[in-house]
């Protein structure tokens, strides 16, 4: 058989752990080939590896059954290997086309030649319907954008070897879809796929085969067509897992949270990016927000947690105007917030997961005497939190959150703000890049707040999430609520028209 | 009107070694190392090419000797720029603790190697200002900018501006630049794509060593005849211009002018009628410069624009 990567025996060791290990992984010449694993089961390590950003400790790699060594990225670039990464590597400072070539540039004597870069790249662009705005700040542009971007990147330089890791975990459903087709073409083309993703519907939709690991180990390679989504599950996180969460029947009780007539103002525009937002979370509810992304949901969530001001309207908490209260008052008065970009609002990447956990609550009594920090209560409430929450890494409490897997990161801010028992938990995409295991684990955790009497105002993108959590739907189109909808009473096909705007209602708080 | 000249040229005198130093302190910065060791850079250049001026006057003057003193205050700042890029880039120091000790070491440093070589055991190097260049034939008598930059100047002005340009030049329009410009952005990102981020860091640094060593030189031929082993803060100013200017070529331009422009006020209030006639205590216009420092950093910082990484070690394994 001619595989054009292997990967054979591959071992890596990290302080405390072993992120690889014995792990073998052979990809066919033009396949889409799934790696499936629990959240720091090794997935971005073996792939940083065959990326030549880390040196395994043990094994080999061949590509076209000759044995390579790939010491850097360069290095892996010139043996047509590209990766788009899970948190993306793009400069925010520099325009969109300076990403793409930046490393591969067009020179003439050292001068750059943007022009000559700027049609190849164009060509690229229309061609695999990747659209871009060359002149864009990459700081400006969309999530969506920068992972256009980031293969824009890849196909610049004439990989082979495409890798994408979790790809889709940033992604609306509609560019989900746009994705998949452009994996489907590049297959066709004749290029080899490496795809990561927690999605089991998108593994069945677009790969040809799947690789299971599990905590550093590999389970096997099998055949997308001989496996199903269950035993996919099963073999990833070693137990059964449901898909769909049980909810009580419960008759909401007296409202908690209040939004009135909330609206921002857009610098240099006409067109507010909120208009006259008005909604009410009740007790043991959870109201969804859905919509397309950027439609408002952003920033709304700045408005109620205090990140951005807004220009008019009130926000109460159980009748207490909250308008103008500080961040702090609200963290440590009963909200929550599980944030959009877990690296700008959610986590200080160089400390500890232990002080991570306590950044809301360092300066209480239990963590602190007299302005010193009571380590040992800090430590011991970690550990407490990171068994409870399943929270894998290195070295336990004392973990650099930076090194830390993706998913992982994400347990901790839930591990944080769940454990603070709000009274009004605003979650955005709370189970953006978990595993299916973690995903059912949030997913019930929600439910729990509701059953326990408690609020809980969910952000998704995903529609599926909506439809199996939410008691209320609140559709959000251009900065205004558009509809409000009964999940039991609505389809997903009613709820996209609300969300293209092609239907709407007056939507009262 | 010949006042105002006066002026303009003295200003140039501050300016120039300012927006010589800024600038190699903004191809440190870009490339991710801060180097607040400037200062200290400054003064090894200030003395190796001083003492050269002083070694060989008795052969030769004027402006080839000049030429050569340039090259040589280069090459004495290039070395003490090693060292701060051993420590930030290899060992991963903290960067402003390597440049400060630098600071404090090059000053002592020169004193000490001028005692001793010198055989009367002074610490100050003399030399005999063969350089000054009355009128450039032709340019002078273009209007108004000849009477700025082309009379009673010296050849460092024209190469304060040829560095100006070749710096925009480079950054922006090469492939060096931009890969430069991304390792003090986002080093990962530059690893990610097959850069050095290492070599950049050190041919930034190298490069802030080379200039800030000839603004040790620029500085100290037009207004004085002595090397006394310091530059007096020059080289902490020229930080300032550099976050002034935003880190961009131009922008520090205006920003040394600005400083000169203040520092020339306060060395020269007393030659200007007007400004004696105000009455106002001498102190005052001493503190110009150091007032002025504070006010438009406390006002331009806050929209401050620092490459994202600058003062970062970079460390590959991490992510
Ligand atoms: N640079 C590093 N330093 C220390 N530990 C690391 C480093 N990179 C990864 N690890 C550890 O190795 C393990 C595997 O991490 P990896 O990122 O490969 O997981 P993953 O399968 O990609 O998970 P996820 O689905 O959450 O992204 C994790 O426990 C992580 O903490
Ligand atoms: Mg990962």
């Amino acid at each position: 058989m001619d595989y054009i990567i292997e990967m054979l025996n591959i071992r890596k060791e990290f302080p405390g752990i072993v992120a690889n290990d014995d792990i073998t992984l052979r990809i066919k010449k033009t396949e889409i080939h799934a790696l499936l694993g629990e959240n720091g089961a090794g997935k971005s390590t073996l792939m940083s590896i065959l990326f030549g950003l880390y040196k395994p400790e043990a094994g080999v790699i061949k590509l076209r059954g000759k044995e390579i060594n790939i010491s850097d990225p360069k290095t892996a670039s010139h043996l047509g290997i590209g990766m788009v990464h899970q948190h993306f590597k793009l400069v925010e400072d520099f325009t969109v086309l300076e990403n793409i070539i930046l490393g591969a540039e067009t020179v003439k004597n050292g001068f750059l030649k943007m022009d000559e870069a700027k049609k190849k790249v164009m060509e690229l662009s229309n061609r695999y319907k990747l659209y871009i705005d060359p002149d864009a700040k990459v700081s400006n542009i969309t999530v969506g954008m920068q992972q256009r971007v980031e293969i824009l990147k890849m196909l610049y330089r004439e990989n082979e070897i495409l890798i994408f890791d979790e790809p889709t975990a940033v992604l609306t459903p509609q560019e989900i879809d746009e994705l998949m087709d452009i994996m489907k073409e590049l297959s066709k083309e004749g290029k080899s796929l490496i795809f990561i993703t927690h999605k089991l519907e998108e593994i069945k939709k677009v790969a040809d085969r799947v690789t299971v690991l599990r905590r550093g180990k590999c389970i096997g390679t099998y055949n997308v067509e001989d496996v199903t989504k269950e035993s996919l599950s099963e073999m990833m996180v070693g137990r059964k897992v449901q898909f769909t969460v049980d909810k009580k029947d419960i008759t909401p009780g007296e409202t908690i949270f209040e939004v009135k007539n909330l609206s921002m103002k857009t610098k240099g525009s006409t067109k507010n990016t909120l208009n006259k937002i008005s909604f009410k979370v009740r007790k043991n509810e959870i109201v969804c927000i859905a919509g397309i992304d950027g439609n408002g949901q952003s920033e709304l969530v700045y408005a109620l947690t205090g990140i951005r001001h807004f220009d008019e309207g009130q926000i109460l908490v159980h009748g207490e105007d909250w308008t103008k209260k500080s961040i702090r008052y609200r963290n440590s008065h009963g909200m929550s917030h599980i944030p959009e970009d877990r690296h700008k609002y959610g986590l200080i990447l160089e400390y500890s997961m232990a002080y991570n956990l306590i950044l809301q609550t360092y300066f209480t009594d239990r963590f602190q005497k007299r302005g010193f920090l009571k380590n040992d209560s800090i430590h011991e409430y970690a550990d407490g939190l990171i068994k409870k929450y399943d929270i894998r890494s290195g070295q336990g409490a004392q973990t650099v959150t930076r090194s830390m897997s993706g998913g992982n990161q994400q347990k901790v801010i839930l591990a944080r703000e769940i454990d603070k028992d709000p009274s009004i938990m605003i979650a955005v995409q709370p189970a953006r890049g978990l595993d299916v295991g973690a995903t059912e684990f949030i997913h019930k955790k929600l439910v729990e707040q509701r059953e326990s009497g408690k609020a809980v105002l969910l952000i998704s993108l995903e529609l599926e999430e909506i439809m199996n959590l939410s008691d209320r739907i609140l559709v959000i189109y251009e900065g205004e609520l558009v509809g409000d909808l009964d999940p039991k009473k609505t389809t997903i096909q009613e709820l996209g028209l609300y969300m293209a705007g092609a239907k709407r209602d007056e939507v009262k708080a | 009107m010949d006042m105002l000249y006066l002026l303009l040229r003295q200003t140039m005198y501050f300016s120039i070694p300012l927006l010589i130093v800024a600038l190699g302190g903004m191809f440190s910065e870009r490339s991710g190392v801060t180097n607040i060791a400037l200062e200290g850079i400054m003064v090894m250049g200030g003395f190796t090419g001083i003492y050269f001026i002083n070694q060989m006057q008795s052969q030769m003057s004027g402006q080839w000797l000049l030429v050569l003193a340039i090259f040589i205050a280069m090459a004495g700042g290039l070395l003490l720029s090693l060292p701060h890029a051993y420590a930030s880039v290899n060992l991963k120091a903290d960067q402003v603790i390597s440049g400060t000790a630098l600071n404090m070491f090059a000053p002592a440093f020169v004193i000490y190697i001028a005692r001793m070589i010198q055989p009367s055991g002074i610490a100050n190097v003399s030399f005999k200002n063969t350089f000054f260049i009355h009128e450039v034939p032709v340019l002078c008598d273009i209007p108004v900018i000849g009477d700025i930059l082309f009379k009673n100047t010296y050849i460092t002005t024209f190469l304060g501006f040829f560095i100006l340009i070749v710096s925009a030049i480079v950054l922006y329009k090469t492939r060096f630049g931009m890969r430069l410009r991304a390792c003090g952005e986002h080093p990962h990102a530059a690893d990610s794509v097959g850069i050095n981020v290492y070599k950049m860091r050190y041919i930034g640094v190298m490069i802030s060593g080379v200039l800030a060593g000839l603004g040790g030189l620029v500085l100290t031929v037009p207004i004085s005849t002595e090397f006394k082993g310091a530059v007096n803060g020059y080289g902490f100013l020229a930080l300032a211009v550099l976050i002034f200017g935003q880190w961009k070529p131009m922008r520090i331009l205006w920003a040394s002018l600005f400083f000169g422009f203040m520092q020339t006020i306060s060395a020269a209030y007393s030659a200007i009628p007007f400004l004696l006639n105000l009455n106002i205590p001498s102190e005052f216009f001493k503190m110009t410069p150091y007032i002025a420092t504070l006010i438009v950093l406390a006002f331009s910082s806050k929209s401050s624009k620092a490459p994202k990484a600058v003062g970062q070690p970079y460390d590959q394994g991490a992510r």
